[in-house]
């Protein structure tokens, strides 16, 4: 018996939980994560059956959503995975809403419902309240009203349009809701009275707005050669789905609040997309170390350590290439790692971090790890952030493959010429930006036919997927005229274009 | 301080309008996926849920990505001989970055969605567009099943059907009602005192009759009783006839001889979805199972499918056990009767004859729909020949040959097809 565990009991023996365990173990975690100045939104956990975490899971994490059959397709998917015992069901669903809502579900052990509590609701809570590209980007406090907005708007509209109609638009801009996102704008703060009142307005305004842009009757005869050069958008626009919404002429107006409400909730998600590998490295970090913490204090048994350690051990696995198991970089491995590896740098530095990490070598780790989170995204913390140590311990190595070569080349491995190559490289790899392809309209043929035309401007020579045939019959379909993407390399030379007519109704 | 909230007994199924959608949009693909399920499976097991695969083609989502090519760098855990240099071949259909997450985790392979259908949604796929012949004539007949229903109150009944509240009102009316005559006696009386007061003093004797009078009045009162037998009001109950809806289904098997176990394992399964199909119609249903040879009996399920006898065939035996059984326990009135017959057409010669005579006479007229299904490979035998000619007379009345397992389920399709009105 060592003198701390005198002064503090365990507060459970067992691994069963009950409400009043989960009060004291999330009173106990809350303290902790205040001593390490973790700030966050208020929390509220809420206990969920299976199901109920089924159906979260397949509506992408958010406790209300609109119907569309993708949601059901995940469903299934879910249940049948759940059922044949092959997915230890995700034990942590949280939502960046203020209050922060977790999912505690009923099944899970207690040390599991104290590791949930210190991930999602200190974590990913603290990361979702301070990281940058969320408090710019997302409105905590009235995503879950926009919600119900929308999911009110598109039922009202099953009702009034018809099942099949509102599938249609839905399917259209699904396809396309990559490109409904801003990347540079800061969106206008969503709010739910706001919305219902300035629905109806912007119905009415929309459409005289684009009766305008389209009233070219009484000008036809002009002299052709005026408006060789004229463009328009004058300027490339990145965000397809608002163009459509704007300038699309043959849309409803309901089915332009449905791009709408579309648009606006991929951009929901847009940081989310852009900041797994911290996201998920922050939230595993500090759950590793508020437990721990709260086992030095004597609040746990060895027994709920082994379990938490346990499952933590199987969350940061990294598997390498040759493994059957390999998918890819593991985001919580990568993350976590990233993250121990900065209180490392600032708690015992090398003379090699001293060289790569002037800033923080020897600082103190909370200030350093707290600016980190706040001021960066994946690709950007990647880069600045991703030591030679970690190169060395994940064994990290560059390949090029280009199709101009029979055979793929090493390009870097972790030694000292290589670091820096496989430090860019990664962090190329999670620049979205140059993951998706890079489409754009470029003009839309006012005077002519009507028609839409995208630009595709390759990067690296990439070429588009075949589902592009796919895409285009849905731009098609929302444009209700021709629709053509053209691909162009390097020189601005067009190499490939799609072309596709909208359904004849 | 965190809010716990306890969100378990919230509704769970909030898929299943998104589930909905998805059996929807997918219909035509679960349907094909379900036929052939049917010729797989054996029949025994369709009254479960079952397991569909749909193509994985079919059910993803297009969105604009990057495909193989071009120049691509990327870093990977693991090194072990790699030095910067290196040339390494390029794997075949690598996985590419992309969708590598998504690799096979299962045994059916990548090229599949699969999924799940409950009971009631596989049931509901695989009838769908078929429908029960001439399922107007009995089906709003009413049986004498009743239930109970409320209505109103009676002042007679059982004790445990007492309506306090109902009765304590009455009671309440009629103790005021009772009481009204005295208490107008009792107020005249009482002012005409007033009156004789200011003349007379109390001891004269018109005044102590008056008192006398009121003392005796305000003792009726109080007999009133609070409650009363005749207050009593019980909950009235009554018998409402509930029409329902039931179903007798004549099995008849050819077992003589020439019925191998493979022909009775396909006519097993015919009458099995022709009972499964008769559940989703009627509430109750009542199987009868005739096998025969040279002779017909009524037998129980085991003995039909199993027992096997030798023997010639004379299928009229089968149709004169039906008819008298249809005449003693079945009143067509309350009864739809569906019949299917399993044969491999061999009949004795002479029978068929007398067959086509009790069908148009005895059995045609009372039976809803009547389905002949032949099992044989080759051509057609004499009792087809002469049955064709009932087809032609009758609506209810329709006949198939089946040939191998596979059949059954395409056939049963074309029996029961959704006419047009």
């Amino acid at each position: 018996m060592t003198a701390k565990s005198k002064i503090f009991q365990p507060i459970s023996e067992t691994s069963d939980w009950t409400f009043e365990l989960i009060e004291k173990y999330h009173s106990e975690i809350e303290r902790i994560a205040k001593n390490f100045g973790l700030s966050t939104y208020p929390v509220q956990l809420e206990i969920i059956t299976a199901e109920q975490m089924m159906d979260a899971y397949s509506s992408v994490g958010m406790p209300v959503g609109y119907s569309h059959w993708t949601f059901g397709k995940e469903f299934v998917n879910t249940e049948r995975n759940y059922k044949r015992g092959q997915m230890g069901l995700a034990y942590e669903i949280v939502i960046n809403s203020d209050p922060c809502i977790a999912y505690l579900m009923e099944e899970n052990s207690m040390p599991m419902q104290a590791l949930v509590i210190a991930h999602a609701a200190y974590g990913h809570n603290s990361f979702f309240k301070n990281n940058y590209l969320f408090t710019t980007w997302t409105s905590a406090d009235s995503i879950i009203d926009y919600l119900l907005f929308a999911k009110k708007y598109i039922a009202d509209c099953e009702t009034r349009y018809g099942e099949e109609a509102v599938e249609n638009i839905l399917d259209s801009c699904h396809a396309l809701k990559n490109y409904g996102v801003d990347r540079y704008k800061r969106p206008p703060k969503l709010s739910l009275q706001e919305e219902q009142s300035k629905q109806q307005e912007r119905e009415a305004y929309l459409q005289s707005q684009i009766n305008e842009l389209w009233r070219t009757i009484p000008e036809k005869e002009e002299p052709a050669s005026d408006k060789k050069k004229f463009h328009y958008p004058s300027e490339p626009q990145e965000n397809i789905l608002y163009f459509i919404e704007k300038h699309a002429p043959l849309l409803e107006p309901w089915q332009r609040e449905i791009v709408r409400i579309v648009r606006k909730i991929a951009q929901y998600f847009y940081p989310q997309r852009q900041t797994q590998v911290m996201n998920e490295g922050w939230a595993t970090f500090w759950h590793y170390t508020i437990l721990n913490q709260l086992y030095d204090e004597g609040l746990c048994t060895d027994g709920f350590m082994m379990e938490f350690l346990q499952s933590h051990t199987n969350v940061v696995s990294q598997p390498s290439f040759d493994s059957q198991y390999y998918s890819g970089i593991n985001p919580y491995a990568l993350g976590f790692n990233m993250m121990t590896d900065i209180r490392r740098i600032c708690e015992k530095p090398t003379k090699e971090d001293y060289e790569w990490f002037p800033d923080i070598a020897g600082s103190d780790w909370q200030t350093s790890m707290d600016f980190a989170m706040r001021n960066f995204k994946d690709e950007s913390f990647i880069g600045q952030y991703l030591s030679p140590k970690l190169i060395r311990d994940f064994k990290m190595f560059a390949i090029t493959d280009d199709d101009k070569n029979r055979q793929i080349e090493v390009s870097a491995i972790h030694n000292n010429n290589g670091y820096q190559a496989v430090r860019s490289i990664l962090s190329e790899q999670y620049n979205l930006g140059s993951n998706e392809p890079n489409i754009q309209v470029f003009n839309v043929d006012l005077k002519g036919d009507r028609s839409l035309t995208l630009r595709h401007t390759q990067h690296l020579r990439r070429p588009l997927d075949k589902s592009a045939y796919e895409v285009i019959k849905h731009v098609a379909r929302l444009w209700g005229f021709d629709v053509k993407i053209q691909s162009i390399d390097e020189n601005e030379k067009i190499v490939k274009t799609y072309e596709c007519s909208p359904p004849k109704n | 301080m965190a809010q716990i909230v306890d969100r378990r007994l919230n509704g769970k199924n909030k898929s299943a309008v998104n589930r909905q959608k998805f059996l929807r949009r997918f219909r035509k693909q679960i349907k094909k996926s379900i036929e052939n399920v049917i010729a797989e499976r054996s029949v025994t097991d369709l009254d479960k849920g079952e397991k569909i695969s749909i193509p994985k083609k079919d059910t993803s989502e297009p969105f604009f990505h990057h495909t193989q090519g071009g120049h691509r760098d990327m870093v990977h855990p693991g090194n072990k001989e790699f030095q910067t240099g290196d040339k390494i071949p390029r794997p075949q259909s690598g996985n590419s970055q992309g969708d590598g997450s998504e690799a096979s985790d299962s045994g059916e392979g990548e090229d599949d969605f699969v999924f799940e259908l409950s009971r009631e949604e596989f049931l509901q796929f695989f009838f769908e567009d078929l429908e029960l012949p001439n399922l107007v004539k009995t089906k709003l007949s009413t049986i004498t099943e009743t239930k109970k229903i409320r209505a109103g109150h009676t002042s007679e009944g059982n004790p445990t059907n007492i309506n306090v509240v109902r009765s304590l009102t009455g009671a309440m009316g009629r103790r005021m009602a009772l009481r009204g005559p005295y208490k107008k006696e009792i107020k005249s009386i009482e002012s005409e005192l007033e009156d004789l007061l200011k003349r007379h003093d109390e001891s004269d004797q018109l005044i102590i009759d008056l008192r006398e009078r009121i003392t005796y009045l305000k003792k009726r009162i109080k007999k009133i009783p609070f409650i009363d037998s005749f207050d009593l009001r019980y909950d009235n109950r009554i018998d409402q006839p509930v029409p329902t809806t039931q179903a007798v289904m004549f099995c008849i098997m050819d077992v003589s001889g020439s019925m191998g176990r493979e022909e009775k394992d396909i006519a097993k399964r015919f009458f099995m979805l022709l009972y499964l199909f008769l559940t989703r119609t009627y509430e109750k249903i009542q199987i009868i199972f005739i096998s025969h040879h040279t002779i017909a009996s009524e037998v129980d399920e085991e003995t039909f499918f199993y027992s096997r006898e030798t023997g010639g065939t004379v299928v009229s035996s089968a149709l004169k056990l039906m008819s008298s059984i249809i005449q003693d326990r079945f009143p067509t009135n309350d009864w739809n009767i569906y019949a299917a017959q399993a044969s491999d057409g061999d009949n004795w010669h002479n029978d068929s004859k007398i067959c086509v005579d009790i069908m148009n006479n005895k059995i045609m007229p009372f039976v809803q729909y009547y389905s002949y299904i032949e099992i044989t490979a080759d051509r057609q035998q004499n009792l087809w020949e002469e049955y064709t000619g009932i087809g032609s007379n009758w609506d209810n009345f329709a006949m198939k040959k089946i040939e191998k397992i596979s059949d059954i389920y395409p056939v049963f399709r074309k029996l029961f097809q959704k006419r047009d009105a």
